[in-house]
């Protein structure tokens, strides 16, 4: 296992801000378009980390015009240039697959406080 | 020259290109293996090297195999493996071979037995397609008609249930993605037949991709 973590290390990124399920993000996400490049910027709600080491994603939703959407990202992607924690939210679990069926006030996340 | 090494299956992970796409690769630990033999058409008959591979115990090696290595001049190892090679002019008795013999972007053939699998039906075993589970229907996995009535037997060659894997498999054409000879690493994209820590046989890829 010594050798995959060796192999891993490299793709590693460091200064990630820690965050986890229930904190609201925004990832700033390379784009490119033909042979322009440029930085989108996707925001939701984290509602699960998965995996470990260089394989790790997290998964953000977020609702727009009435849309779940739901997008998986690899934490440690050269392609995400930024990962900002907007809002640390208290949460009871670490897969928030409920937030699916419910809409409106039934989906807010109470704000952790410190 | 035909390059060839052997290796130990480490497990897979995943790497990304400079486009920042992922590519799953399973990781190697290849060599450093040493040639023990060399044999040519005159003696032999044929041209191939036997490379061996990770170290031995003096008193786990029989005699005839002690012989073998006091020949080659080299301590004993475990795994021995013969490659056929066009000319065997590039390889010397002893000579190392590392990781360092493919480059990235080479392909490669591995060859290693496959995981058994055990007494595998029809479905897992040939891929054949199974009935309805409910509704009624009493044909699950069964592997359907055996043929007609008439010859009155079933043909050889018949895709039956039976012992699935712990054979030897190749998987052609494997893109290196990185060759490391100092960590003795070696990335090849995909995956590759057999369990973590199994011996893996590389050649370079009949193909020639």
């Amino acid at each position: 296992m010594d050798l995959i973590k060796e192999v891993e290390k490299r793709s590693l990124k460091e200064g990630l801000p820690h965050f986890g399920p229930g904190d609201t993000v925004k990832v700033h996400v390379k784009v490119v378009e033909g042979a322009r490049e440029r930085v989108q910027v996707y925001e939701g709600v984290v509602i699960g980390r998965q995996g470990s080491g260089a394989r790790e994603t997290f998964t953000v939703r977020r609702v727009t015009f009435g849309i779940g959407v739901e997008r998986i990202f690899p934490v440690h992607s050269p392609s995400i240039n930024k990962i900002e924690v907007v809002k640390r939210g208290r949460v009871r679990r670490a897969k928030l697959y409920y937030l699916r069926e419910r809409t409106g006030k039934a989906a807010r996340i109470k704000e952790r406080r410190y | 020259m035909t390059k060839a090494i052997l290796a130990k299956k480490i497990g897979m992970t995943q790497v990304y290109d400079e486009q920042g796409r992922v590519i799953p690769v399973t990781v190697l630990e290849a060599g450093p293996c040493r040639v023990v033999q060399v044999k040519n058409d005159q003696i032999d008959g044929y041209s191939s090297i036997q490379i061996g591979f990770i170290k031995n115990k003096e008193q786990r090696v029989n005699r005839p195999l002690k012989g073998h290595f006091q020949k080659a001049g080299l301590k004993p190892l475990r795994y021995l493996r013969e490659f056929k090679v066009n000319d065997t002019a590039g390889y010397k008795v002893g000579q190392e071979i590392k990781a360092d013999c493919f480059t990235a972007g080479d392909y490669v053939d591995v060859s290693a037995i496959a995981r058994g699998k055990g007494f595998a039906g029809s479905v897992k075993k040939m891929g054949f397609s199974r009935g309805p589970k409910t509704h009624g229907s009493h044909y699950h996995r069964g592997p359907g008609s055996l043929g007609a009535v008439a010859p009155a037997r079933v043909f050889k060659g018949r895709r039956l249930p039976g012992r699935m894997g712990g054979w030897r498999r190749t998987v052609q054409s494997l893109r290196v993605v990185e060759a490391d000879a100092a960590k003795n690493l070696l990335l090849v994209r995909g995956s590759v037949p057999g369990p973590r820590g199994g011996l893996v046989e590389i050649k370079e890829s009949v193909k020639g991709r």
